[in-house]
């Protein structure tokens, strides 16, 4: 199967990823190329075969519930591309009148 | 032979006997770097006078007699996926661009815990994605044996700064190949250590059930120094094993009796460039002269559908790690004035690079709806039968012999425009990390052309001591280890 433009710029929604129009029927091509190598894997029998998503055979790991020193506030903020006294600036997630910080 | 030319382990008995001290080593390869690097183009960042007073400090710690760290004076690079406190760290990415980490990854802490001399960043595959590290957003390294050709990906830098003789060992990180390939086609020794041996914490992730840190080394002997300081357990990492780490250095010298080396006869078959071929047989003689037992073995499934269910693991895991990248917290944000969804689009788009986006794009496709069982739920079937198919063959050898590349270092632009191609030249290294366990390339001969070729050993899961005694029963019997590029 292959992936036609519609669902190129689906996908592109679903992964908050803003491509250029002009570069989505390459984007297409690209993509049918390695599904079509992936698609090899149909080949394999796997029935009753178990998922393996880990190479490790852990389990949740715990610790005791104690405090620890967290990142003070100044180094937790010192890469926000906005920052607003104690906080990250970002755009409002509401519809509002207010502007959109940035 | 100058000081660039020395391993680690010389440089530390150099300064123990007084013949160095740790700032006339950081000068050196400083001066290495001013002048060899703007050919071989493997440094992101190199703070000159950061270096030196790390190394006087370490000359001042020598001279009141306080107790030394195992890498006391050694310039180590480091691959820019992993955080350093106050210094910029971009995975070779726009997205980073200006990004100062507010802490150290786990084997930075150890590095400097150990006295090492952080001597730079180095360049990479954006985000580690690639294996030629033609994908960095900055600049294009190339390899030191002939700057036409590619270092190999994704931690070309600092494989290329190793073998340039700008830094004596450096670590870099391995999810798919990344260590083990460069290391091959840039002559020099590369470890992927076992899934959990080492801590991820502060290594900016790509795909988390894939990535380890590893070192580069010119030889077996400097490896297994940097695993002893690297390895062990982390409360911070969960996935980090709680198992003593071995004082690899003591056991290396102890060749293996009665050594079985399983051939896949996979490995050797149309892929394989027939001079890679003829050298990597050659080292399978030297092992047999040495006493090993050749076994054939077969690795059906993981020869054939390996880079299959690798292009779906790893790119699942991608498309969910990278979602942190949306332009809030730190890293690029979008100048444009819009709502909140194309502000995290906008930024995505203008942040990421070609490859990152075709292979964001690849795992969100592959775990969406109505195509999760078809593409990731199959292809981790699929990695459980190459696990079940490693098992076996560990069950008849002690380690897996066979070419860590396909191909000699290809040419700069050759497979840019082919992803396709460009993944099928992990072939070999790829199955190592969906399965978890160890493995390194070791220099074992040069091409017509003189370009190196890597010799790639597998071994079961935390055998990285017996591993490395392997890997040096082979190199103590042969030199390649100690050529050098003319630069």
């Amino acid at each position: 199967m292959s992936l036609t433009l519609d669902q190129v710029k689906k996908v592109a929604a679903l992964a908050r990823l803003e491509l250029p129009a002009a570069d989505l029927a390459k984007m297409a091509d690209q993509l049918n190329a390695i599904l079509g190598y992936v698609d090899q894997l149909a080949s394999v029998n796997t029935d009753g075969v178990e998922p393996m998503a880990h190479p490790l055979p852990v389990q949740n790991v715990f610790r005791e519930d104690v405090p620890v020193p967290s990142l003070p506030v100044d180094a937790a903020l010192q890469n926000a591309p906005v920052r607003l006294a104690d906080f990250f600036g970002v755009p409002a997630v509401f519809d509002t009148d207010e502007p959109v910080s940035h | 032979m100058s000081l660039i030319e020395k391993t680690a382990t010389e440089l530390l008995a150099l300064q123990a006997s007084g013949q160095a001290t740790a700032a006339d080593i950081a000068d050196a390869f400083l001066a290495a770097i001013k002048q060899r690097d703007p050919k071989v183009k493997a440094f992101l960042l190199v703070n000159e006078a950061d270096v030196r007073q790390q190394a006087e400090a370490i000359d001042a710690k020598r001279k009141s007699g306080a107790k030394l760290g195992k890498l006391a004076g050694v310039p180590v690079a480091v691959k820019d996926v992993l955080c350093t406190k106050g210094v910029r760290t971009t995975c070779s990415s726009k997205m980073l661009e200006h990004f100062i980490p507010p802490y150290d990854a786990h084997v930075v802490e150890r590095l400097k815990a150990e006295d090492a001399v952080l001597i730079g960043k180095t360049n990479m595959d954006e985000f580690a994605m690639g294996s030629s590290t033609e994908n960095s957003a900055y600049q294009q390294t190339t390899n030191p044996w002939d700057t036409t050709r590619i270092p190999g990906g994704s931690s070309g830098g600092s494989a290329a700064c190793v073998a340039a003789c700008e830094a004596p060992v450096s670590l870099g990180t391995d999810t798919g190949g990344s260590i083990r390939q460069p290391a091959a086609l840039c002559g020099i020794v590369g470890v992927k250590p076992t899934y959990g041996r080492v801590s991820r914490y502060g290594l900016i992730a790509f795909a988390s059930s894939l990535d380890q840190v590893g070192p580069f080394a010119h030889d077996v002997t400097d490896a297994a120094l940097m695993m002893e300081v690297i390895a062990g357990h982390d409360t911070r990492d969960s996935t980090s094993v709680d198992q003593s780490v071995p004082e690899y250095t003591k056991t290396l010298n102890t060749p293996v009796k009665n050594l079985r080396i399983g051939i896949p006869k996979e490995f050797f078959d149309d892929g394989l460039d027939p001079e890679v071929g003829k050298i990597i047989e050659a080292s399978l003689k030297q092992y047999e002269a040495l006493g090993a037992k050749r076994v054939p073995i077969s690795l059906p499934i993981g020869s054939k559908f390996a880079v299959a269910v690798y292009y779906i693991v790893a790119t699942a895991e991608c498309s969910s790690n990278l979602a942190r990248f949306d332009g809030m917290h730190y890293g690029h944000r979008t100048k444009q004035k819009t709502d909140l969804i194309a502000t995290y689009s906008k930024t995505r788009g203008e942040g990421f690079g070609k490859e990152v986006q075709r292979r964001i794009m690849l795992g969100t496709y592959a775990l969406s709806s109505g195509y999760a069982d078809q593409y990731y739920h199959k292809a981790l079937k699929v990695r459980r039968l190459i696990k079940n198919e490693f098992d076996a063959a560990f069950s008849q050898c002690d380690v897996i012999l066979g070419p860590t590349s396909p191909t000699p270092a290809f040419k700069l632009g050759e497979k840019t425009d082919n992803p396709l191609a460009m993944y099928l030249s992990d072939i070999y290294t790829i199955s190592c990390n969906l399965v978890g366990i160890a493995g390194m390339s070791i220099p074992c001969g040069f091409t017509a052309g003189g370009l190196p070729v890597g010799l790639q050993l597998l071994s079961p899961a935390f055998d990285e001591d017996r591993m490395l005694r392997i890997a040096r029963m082979y190199e103590a019997a042969t030199d390649w280890h100690t050529k050098r590029p003319v630069v």
